[in-house]
């Protein structure tokens, strides 16, 4: 006998804002695509209950200078390119990420402390080698991040930059930039439902309209913690899609930058065979990460191997 | 669907009897519905509650045990969505696929390769789970001997892959003595297979394309008399399986419904056109409501990421795992060795005492009460501050161990070094890497 089967659907009172970064021509800056991330009216890829107008979106973290301490394996997959921002940029763009996320340095090449000038430089040749949609960070020392912010934001000025990272202790002056230069920021904050709601009121406070902030709850890489981000991004979207206006911005994490922090990517020497062939556990372990993430909610993914954006891409295009 | 305190009293006596050994009957309501107590305590309950509780207390997903000749895997009994809502209890079984017709040397090397493989990740052993062996040959004998050739040289639970009953008999016979999972009941086989799963007392997989096909089939398979079930959808893909887990998930949970309350098998397949990759869709079946997952392919680099994922979204949330605050003496560190703080969150510990230990240098470990959560994390709770840094120095007597007065904390919680100052009088404050990896190039480089 036939049986009926009636599928439990989920009527989501709320919906992800919906964040526009970077700027045409027509919008008052250079970019050759405008790109629009969040919008969810129900979770990760379950389209029975509500709409995805935007799929989650890659990024891929270039440098203002060769990184010190990045594993071996990222170094050959770009090649000669980590030597220059601007040939990054463009292999990047290659690669197929959808946005550059530049981070800039301490040091200048010379070692001496960055400045507002390099900075400015540096994001001049980013935004004209590559017309891909852009987010600059600061090195992360508050009063360097401040400094270097305020000179790009006024540099790249209506280019709708995701600036950042403003975090609960430091974030005034880059907001205060992003809104007199019309830029948008990454709001940072370690791993908590409260925290990440919080920053978000005391940013849109100054007068940062939600349209212009994207959260970043803060990840673990897999094996060091994945499971407290994961968890916290649920429960942030779970929130957002309950109605609770102050969790509904699109979520970037960073499983690229964690992920190559563990021995299990970073290092080849010294560790158990049990452990299998390096490159390929490299990437599998950044591949891993991204791919839980992105079942959490991840709106932007920011990813260093090439390989890993690859697969994520497939992920991405598979599910929506 | 579990009933509450409230509800369970309605279907008690109501006479406060006293005989249960708790003093009202609502007490006892209480504890039976956060299962400190058994319904057989009250000697009065009616045939009808009883009936009713019992019916309650079915788990919405059946637990399903696999057994091998050393060893079990228990999955299902799943109560939640979302790990946070409490915790998911089973961790999903990880089987590696071999084929009959792939010839006993080949299977056998792989099997050996796959049943060997362990990794320590924080002091947890991580293996395999199991083999699926497929009867890809379609011939009875290949496939029995092909099994018998796998059980030669692994003792794990196995999944037995063959639409024919035929075949499947004579791998249920090589499989004397332990209790493979069947694969699988369709709507054309389920009357063979049913009777072989009975026969054998084995759990059986029933297939079917659609979720309405699916609870058909289970329905008939248990008027039949099989109740050890486990579904397969028939998943392909990102998007078609976590729609199809998460709808079956849901249905048990949400709705209650039997004919689709077991745990289910997916098959991360790769594939014909190329576009799904295994890691991946299996990462995926991971945090989205597989139960077993039958990878085709052995490689360590894929199974290590996955089995990590799979231990870390199954961690109770509520209990991360710890290891006991206090003092860790590592490459027995003398009166001259670093001191270094950290919280103990056992990935934590484990990290920077992995670090320590592979550099070569003794040091000195305070482990602090953090509450088992990582630095930052604990940081931001409040749990890993000045105080707590300066009680675990105490507490460890480091005073009286070590000559200097250096002490080294975790880059990420740089910003209490100046309270430190204050609560450690007599310290010199150390800002560490950030990562624990770094540690070994920190030491050669700031120790001394």
């Amino acid at each position: 006998m036939p049986v009926t089967v009636e599928l439990p659907k989920e009527k989501w009172a709320g919906k992800v804002r919906e964040v526009t970064l970077g700027a045409t021509p027509a919008e008052g800056g250079t970019r050759a695509r405008m790109l629009t991330i969040g919008g969810e009216g129900t979770l990760p890829g379950l389209r029975f209950d509500g709409d995805l107008p935007h799929k989650p979106i890659i990024a891929i973290e270039i440098r203002q200078r060769k990184p010190e301490d990045w594993s071996p394996l990222l170094l050959k997959a770009w090649g000669t390119a980590i030597e220059s921002p601007v040939e990054w940029a463009k292999a990047a763009e290659a690669a197929g990420t959808d946005l550059l996320y530049l981070a800039l340095s301490m040091t200048t090449a010379d070692g001496k402390p960055n400045t507002s000038d390099a900075a400015r430089a540096v994001v001049r040749q980013v935004l004209t080698a590559s017309s891909l949609p852009l987010a600059v960070v600061g090195p992360g020392q508050a009063e360097m991040d401040n400094e270097l912010m305020v000179a790009v934001a006024e540099e790249a000025k209506g280019e709708r930059l995701l600036l950042g990272v403003c975090e609960d202790k430091n974030y005034r002056t880059i907001v205060a930039t992003a809104m007199a230069n019309g830029h948008l920021v990454q709001s940072k904050t370690p791993m908590d439902v409260n925290l990440a709601k919080q920053l978000v009121i005391l940013i849109h406070d100054m007068g940062m309209p939600l349209e212009r902030i994207v959260m970043d709850p803060t990840t673990g890489a897999l094996g060091y913690g994945i499971e407290y981000g994961y968890s916290v991004m649920e429960r942030l979207r779970l929130a957002a899609l309950q109605g609770d206006g102050m969790t509904q911005q699109p979520m970037i994490v960073t499983p690229g930058e964690e992920a190559w922090k563990a021995k299990e990517a970073k290092v080849g020497e010294g560790v158990p065979a049990a452990w299998g062939d390096w490159s390929a556990r490299a990437v599998n372990w950044e591949t891993t990460t991204a791919t839980a993430l992105i079942h959490a909610g991840a709106d932007v993914v920011v990813l260093r191997h090439p390989d890993s954006v690859k697969r994520i891409r497939a992920l991405i295009e598979g599910l929506l | 669907m579990a009933l509450t305190g409230l509800e369970i009293y309605k279907l008690l006596p109501q006479t406060n009897c006293k005989e249960c050994g708790l003093p009202t009957c609502l007490a006892f309501a209480m504890k039976l519905a956060a299962k400190q107590a058994e319904l057989k305590q009250c000697p009065y309950v009616s045939e009808e509650s009883k009936a009713k509780l019992e019916a309650a207390s079915t788990p919405p997903i059946r637990l399903v045990t696999l057994a091998g000749e050393d060893g079990k895997l228990e999955v299902g009994n799943e109560t939640v969505l979302f790990r946070h809502e409490k915790t998911f209890y089973h961790r999903p079984g990880l089987f590696i696929r071999v084929k009959d017709s792939d010839g006993v040397p080949s299977i056998q090397e792989k099997v050996k390769a796959a049943d060997s493989f362990k990794v320590d990740y924080v002091g947890i052993p991580l293996t395999v789970d199991g083999f699926a062996v497929e009867s890809a040959s379609g011939d009875p004998a290949t496939f029995e001997a092909a099994i018998k050739a796998v059980r030669e040289v692994s003792k794990r639970p196995l999944v037995l892959m063959s639409s024919s009953p035929e075949a499947m008999a004579a791998g249920a016979k090589a499989c004397a003595g332990t209790s493979p999972l069947l694969h699988a009941a369709d709507e054309k086989n389920w009357e063979g297979m049913v009777a072989l799963a009975k026969a054998n007392k084995m759990p059986l997989v029933v297939r079917a394309p659609t979720l309405e096909k699916l609870a058909e089939l289970t329905d008939k398979i248990r008027q039949a008399g099989v109740e050890d079930l486990i579904l397969d959808p028939e998943v392909v893909g990102y998007s078609d399986t976590l729609m199809a887990l998460t709808q079956l998930r849901r249905l048990a949970l949400k709705k209650n419904f039997r004919p689709l309350g077991y745990p289910v098998i997916a098959f991360p397949r790769t594939g014909t056109n190329g576009k799904v990759d295994q890691v991946v869709l299996a990462a995926e079946m991971i945090a989205k409501y597989a139960s077993l997952i039958v990878l085709d392919r052995f490689d360590p680099a894929e199974v290590y990421p996955l089995l990590v994922l799979r231990q870390n979204v199954y961690t109770d949330p509520q209990k991360p795992i710890q290891v006991q605050p206090g003092l860790y003496e590592i490459n027995a560190p003398k009166d001259d060795s670093p001191v270094l703080v950290t919280t103990n969150f056992s990935i934590t510990y484990f990290a920077v005492s992995n670090e320590v230990e592979g550099s070569g240098w003794p040091g000195w470990l305070v482990v602090a009460d953090a509450e088992g959560m990582s630095v930052l994390t604990a940081w931001a709770a409040g749990k890993f501050d000045a105080d707590r840094i300066a009680k675990a120095m105490k507490n460890t007597g480091m005073e009286g161990k070590v000559k200097h007065r250096r002490v080294i904390i975790p880059g990420q919680v740089a910003v209490l070094s100046g309270e430190l100052e204050e609560t450690l009088p007599g310290w010199e404050i150390l800002v560490g890497p950030r990562e624990a990896v770094d540690i070994p190039n920190y030491l050669k480089a700031m120790w001394k």
